[in-house]
């Protein structure tokens, strides 16, 4: 037993190392941080203050995070509309489909983020692929002008995210027994009713985790709004960076993340109220 | 139960859609012109410059260690994490489980601006050494998540029989325990790979100005202007990324035979 | 004087505060067939979990010939395991499974070779050498899981309800082969079931457990006819439990009498009649409120529901028990 015991301490010691050092620490360090003040010239001073917080209360900043949480908000809603269905179709389609539309989905997936955004710059780009097609279709008679205006954004969101709503509906749909619908129809639901009492509902958790699985990433994920936005529109993400390295003010940047690790991990926590689960399905 | 239509046509209209940046892509890699928009005939003459092009093969170099280390790591700590923490339940452990996870429960981020303090307060000098451990972090929950989903599904007789026909704690070990969570771990490893290789947000901060990685090269590359040689990149990396999962495919479907 | 290859002397054990084994003792001979035989959570498979190395008890001792082995690991015990569901390897061949604990002991390959293919002669799959265990029916798996068991020449071999698993005629079938095979081998088998048929159609010795206590020990007959406790008698043969006084006896169905047949003493009303297997069995309430179950062969048509009747059984069929309930 004391063999046993002292050999599980050598499996687990890499682990609490590593996560204590490299995890645990440095994000208690920014909480830290953020109640410090930055140095003159680089660097942080250690003197206490709120000043980070009550900056953050100020319209300018306290209206990127209006503003990141209404695009956070917006792209989850059509990731969820464009993905639910999506994922939940899969889940009913023969073996071998499943397969094929599996392998599809990854494709997308494992190629560079960036570079399926740069296909949606030459897409939505003034006189590029879209506006031509349009034009020759003569449904617009000028260039649109999509690149650098809140809907490419929202497109680039929603394009970056929705595998991950796929995957957790899929996941969730593909266990449900669709007899289940078919025995709330043989007791006289209609075929919506069967869906929405049945079927949607056990298939919720999934969805549910899907829209952790995008709501969470989309709030950080700066450098779409800056690809396909241009400078036009701010996120916090952007703020961050730009507070890290032009305004080489860490406390500050410090305080930002930390309201945006308490508002994420608030979501997590209702998304495990809900669904009583602790795995976000999907996921693993 | 059969399947409608309709559900066929929504999924292949969506699926399209996903698939009409990367066919620009391709069919511009192709494009004599500089100017995306334009179409001038066929050239190779993106692949040539992509070939010459020094800090982007470096960057290239660069991603495929750091992905590499970064597995490596993850693949030992979030294995033997796993392991012990399967066989002994206490809440200390619960605990650092949901520590360890923390990483992919964030936004990106924030990973990256706590890095960025936290190597600069330690003094790290940024370089490949900062990115191997920022990414280690993230790729730990991938290996550690898959590895512990399949030990909870093991079938536990499975080592008890093994003991019990003679075979030691460490013959057990790679005998059976280690072969029937291999496709677990391999999977992990898959994900983090891929996360590892794609990811700007965290990089950027971490990065010293020695160290590019492709991602990040490719971000800045995006921001300062039009470069048609990035469309030949992303059809390389496409026909990459397709011929290893039709022959992970093929591997697959040997195997079960 | 007896051969006793396996002992089993006091043993406890708890989990989590609940005493799952009161003190086990129990002697075994070699080459017998024994079986461990009672309802789920009688601490049955705890007991075979001892015997293995699998499971360390709390006090008492565990003796392999003689020889103490109580807190030997179990990959240092000769003694094997059929588990309840095979255990097979599924990333090993049949071959590979079979030939697992022979490599450990670094068997010489060519022998491994020669003993495995004998192995599978045995229990009739030698063609399935090279395939996996999930290609395989249920009852196949079961065979491999005896023969990599077996093949390792264990002086005890531990059975935890093999057939629980298969189907009725397999079961029937298999119960057979495992009697077969234990009488060629001449290894000692300790069969775990919770079927009484089972036990009865199979066993040199029964060992009747209840609530971590042994009820009984004995031959089938012995268990059967002579039963020690209530709860043998329930469980083993079914038997009515009837107080009489400070006395409890049990009274097997078909021993009760009915009208006219002698000695009928006892007024009853019929409660319930069923007709089932070609026996009819009819539930009795007796005048001081306590019921009985009697059984017989054909339609008894003069027996109404809700009649009275007399009803009584021999002397010698009665047979005085300890109570469990008290």
């Amino acid at each position: 037993m004391m063999k046993n015991r002292k050999s599980n301490w050598a499996l687990l010691a890499p682990m609490y190392v590593f996560t204590i050092l490299f995890v645990a620490l440095p994000i208690l360090y920014m909480f830290l941080l953020s109640f410090l003040t930055r140095a003159e010239v680089w660097g942080v001073d250690f003197t206490f203050t709120l000043d980070n917080y009550k900056r953050i209360g100020e319209p300018l900043y306290l209206n990127t995070f209006v503003e990141s949480l209404k695009l956070a908000f917006l792209s989850t809603l059509l990731v969820m509309l464009i993905g639910y269905p999506y994922g939940y179709f899969m889940a009913r389609m023969s073996a071998v489909w499943k397969k094929r539309m599996l392998l599809l989905i990854m494709i997308p997936f494992w190629t560079s983020a960036l570079i399926r955004l740069y296909g949606w710059i030459i897409v939505f780009r003034t006189n590029g692929v879209l506006d031509k097609l349009l034009m020759g279709l003569h449904i617009t008679e000028e260039p649109l002008k999509l690149l650098y205006t809140y809907p490419a954004v929202v497109v680039g969101m929603v394009y970056s995210l929705l595998p991950f709503m796929i995957l957790s509906v899929y996941s969730s749909a593909e266990k449900l027994d669709f007899t289940l619908a078919e025995a709330a129809r043989d007791l006289g639901a209609s075929s919506f009713k069967a869906f929405w009492t049945v079927s949607f509902k056990l298939t919720l958790p999934g969805l549910l985790s899907g829209v952790i699985l995008s709501f969470i990433p989309s709030m950080g994920l700066f450098f779409i709004a800056d690809i396909l936005g241009g400078n036009k529109i701010v996120l916090v993400g952007s703020v961050i960076q730009e507070q890290l390295t032009k305004g080489r003010n860490q406390p500050f940047a410090a305080a930002l993340s930390a309201v945006l690790m308490v508002l994420t991990t608030l979501m997590i926590r209702i998304y495990r109220k809900v669904t009583g689960t602790s795995e976000l399905e999907g996921l693993v | 139960m059969k399947t409608k239509k309709w559900c066929f046509v929504y999924v292949g209209v969506i699926t399209a859609i996903t698939y009409i940046p990367i066919l620009v892509t391709v069919v511009y890699s192709f494009n004599e012109s500089k100017i995306s928009s334009v179409w001038e005939g066929f050239s190779l003459k993106w692949y040539a410059e992509l070939f010459q092009d020094r800090d982007l093969r470096e960057a290239l170099i660069n991603s495929l260690i750091l992905a590499v280390l970064s597995c490596f790591f993850a693949v030992i700590i979030g294995t033997s994490g796993a392991l012990g923490m399967y066989k002994k339940k206490s809440r200390l452990n619960d605990a650092v489980g949901y520590i360890s996870m923390l990483p992919i429960m964030i936004p990106e981020i924030i990973l990256g601006m706590v890095f960025l303090s936290v190597f600069s307060l330690m003094g790290l000098p940024f370089g490949m050494v900062t990115l191997v451990i920022a990414h280690t972090t993230f790729c730990v929950p991938y290996v550690y998540s898959m590895v512990k989903a399949r030990l909870v599904g093991m079938d536990k007789s499975l080592e008890e029989a093994a003991l019990d026909l003679g075979a030691s704690g460490v013959r057990v070990f790679f005998d059976v325990t280690l072969p029937l969570i291999a496709p677990a771990i391999w999977s992990g490893v898959m994900l983090a790979f891929a996360m590892s290789f794609d990811d700007v947000v965290i990089s950027i901060f971490v990065t010293g100005p020695r160290v590019n990685t492709l991602p990040v090269k490719i971000y800045t590359k995006l921001k300062t202007g039009v470069t048609p040689e990035i469309n030949a990149l992303a059809t390389l990396m496409l026909a990459i990324t397709i011929l290893l999962l039709i022959g992970a495919h093929l591997i697959g479907k040997k195997k079960n035979k | 004087m007896s051969d006793i290859i396996l002992q089993l002397n006091q043993i406890q054990k708890s989990f989590e505060g609940t005493e799952v084994l009161k003190g086990i003792d129990l002697e075994i001979e070699r080459a017998e067939f024994i079986t461990l035989l009672g309802s789920s959570g009688c601490g049955k498979t705890t007991t075979l979990r001892i015997i293995a190395g699998l499971e360390t008890p709390d006090s008492g001792s565990v003796l392999l010939e003689g020889q103490d082995i109580t807190s030997l690991a179990p990959n240092k015990r000769n003694v094997n395991t059929v588990f309840q569901n095979y255990a097979l390897f599924p990333h090993m061949s049949v071959e590979e499974n079979v030939g697992y604990g022979l490599k450990i002991r670094k068997v010489p390959k060519a022998e491994i070779a020669r003993k495995v293919s004998e192995m599978l002669k045995l229990v009739q799959l030698e063609e399935y050498g090279k395939r996996r265990p999930d290609q395989l029916s249920g009852g196949q798996r079961q065979r491999i899981a005896i023969a990599r068991a077996v093949v390792n020449e264990p002086k005890v071999l531990l059975l935890d309800e093999p057939l629980g698993a298969l189907d009725l005629k397999l079961r029937r079938q298999m119960q057979l082969e495992l009697k077969r095979l234990q009488k060629q081998l001449g290894i000692t088998f300790i069969y775990i079931t919770h079927d009484q048929e089972e036990a009865i159609n199979m066993s040199d010795r029964i060992a009747v457990m209840n609530q971590g206590v042994l009820e009984q020990v004995g031959t089938p007959n012995e268990i059967y006819y002579r039963p020690r406790t209530s709860y043998v008698a329930d469980f083993v043969g079914n038997a009515n439990i009837i107080h009489d006084g400070s006395d409890t006896f049990a009274i097997r169905s078909e021993n009760v009498l009915i009208n006219g047949e002698i000695p009928c003493v006892h007024d009853a009303v019929v409660l319930e009649k069923s007709f089932a297997g070609g026996q009819l069995r009819i539930l009795f309430r007796l005048s001081d409120g306590q019921t009985i179950t009697a059984s017989r062969y054909g339609i008894d048509a003069d027996i109404q529901v809700g009649g009275s009747i007399r009803i009584g059984w021999k002397q010698e069929h009665a047979i005085k028990v300890l109570d469990d309930e008290k």
